[in-house]
């Protein structure tokens, strides 16, 4: 379906982190996040930050918002795994913290590597503390991004939203 | 070789309006044991993530200097940050290593930097204009001006005795440094 292409889905993410005043974006470059992260490098009110591995993002997004400025880490699933020890920060301090993260190892996977990771982020980021929500369709993408930044900022908690591989789709290795 | 809690007082005497972020342990028991300010951020904990806080303070606070001051081992953690802040090259940071060339709160193990390793050249090799290695107070002093001027990033590592001052346990409260820290620099904003 065209209303579910990336492109076009993309759009619905980086619309709904204009709503929420998002001014950093930090990232690992990922398939999933590829429309995003050119759309959030291309706006004027956003500083998109590529990072060498997850957990710098925690770490900056925390900085950020002592700063008075609200971030966003964007990542696949695997990263997950690179964050742990870093979201003792966020826990500690109260850190708001918005992920996004799509989804690897899932649904139609062809890479086992990414399996580990994909099988057990949500169960990893619930035991560190993070509020897991899963986004499974196109059409829940903006309003699950606005109400999850609502949720992190003005109640202060760490939320990952897990776009779901079904929606993102599976890369081909052919 | 300096003093580490001299190099400390030296570099906060010269801070004036300066956000400061302390790695930890040690820097943060010596920026809290030398003066204590509500622009401080200390981190207890999250090793390796004292860089990329400070890349984030940095950004978000442009008319602002940020001070990063942590330890060797501590940056050995998040070394990638170097690579990170040498792309995003904010001219209002700076990054102190206080470099003693051990883990001090783990046993005084030596780190990599007593082994060779050069955190300067690292950080000139991932695009820091300004990056050097200072072993004296009277090079210290000389390098504040670049601390807290105006081109960055700056990294400054500074080679300590080996010593433990004696310890001052400082606020450890991680929500109240955070909300100490934003009272102090966004005022009523902080709590919207």
């Amino acid at each position: 379906m065209a209303d579910e292409s990336q492109p076009v889905w993309s759009q619905y993410i980086f619309q709904a982190l204009k709503g929420a005043a998002i001014g950093q974006v930090a990232y690992v470059p990922d398939a999933g996040h590829k429309d995003l992260i050119a759309l959030c490098h291309a706006d004027t009110a956003m500083r998109a930050v590529s990072l060498t591995t997850e957990e710098e993002g925690i770490a900056l997004v925390a900085g950020a918002w002592l700063g008075g400025v609200r971030g966003v880490l964007l990542m696949q699933s695997s990263g997950v795994g690179n964050c742990i020890n870093m979201l003792s920060l966020v826990e500690e301090c109260r850190f708001p913290l918005l992920m996004i993260v799509t989804m690897r190892g899932q649904w139609g996977e062809t890479n086992p590597w990414q399996v580990p990771m994909g099988q057990t982020a949500a169960a990893v980021l619930a035991t560190c503390g993070v509020i897991v929500q899963h986004v499974e369709t196109a059409r829940d993408l903006g309003p699950s991004v606005e109400a999850g930044a609502q949720l992190a900022f003005m109640s202060n908690r760490a939320v990952a939203l897990l776009i779901a591989q079904r929606l993102v789709g599976a890369k081909k290795f052919e | 070789m300096v003093d580490r809690r001299d190099a400390v007082a030296a570099i906060l005497r010269a801070r004036e309006h300066a956000l400061i972020v302390t790695g930890l342990g040690s820097p943060t028991w010596d920026v809290a044991a030398t003066a204590d300010s509500p622009y401080n951020f200390y981190l207890w904990g999250a090793m390796g993530a004292a860089a990329m806080v400070g890349l984030g303070l940095a950004l978000a606070q442009p008319s602002r200097r940020v001070v990063v001051i942590t330890g060797d081992g501590e940056l050995l953690m998040g070394l990638g940050s170097l690579a990170t802040i040498g792309v995003e090259r904010p001219s209002n940071l700076s990054i102190v290593v206080i470099d003693n060339e051990r883990y001090g709160e783990t046993g005084m193990q030596p780190s990599h930097t007593a082994r060779g390793v050069d955190l300067a050249a690292i950080g000139r090799a991932a695009g820091f204009p300004d990056a050097a290695t200072i072993s004296t107070a009277q090079a210290l002093d000389a390098s504040l001006p670049a601390i807290y001027g105006r081109i960055g990033p700056v990294l400054r590592v500074v080679k300590v005795l080996a010593n433990q001052p004696p310890l001052t346990v400082p606020l450890r409260d991680g929500t109240h440094i955070k909300n100490r820290f934003r009272d102090a620099l966004l005022g009523p904003k902080a709590f919207e």
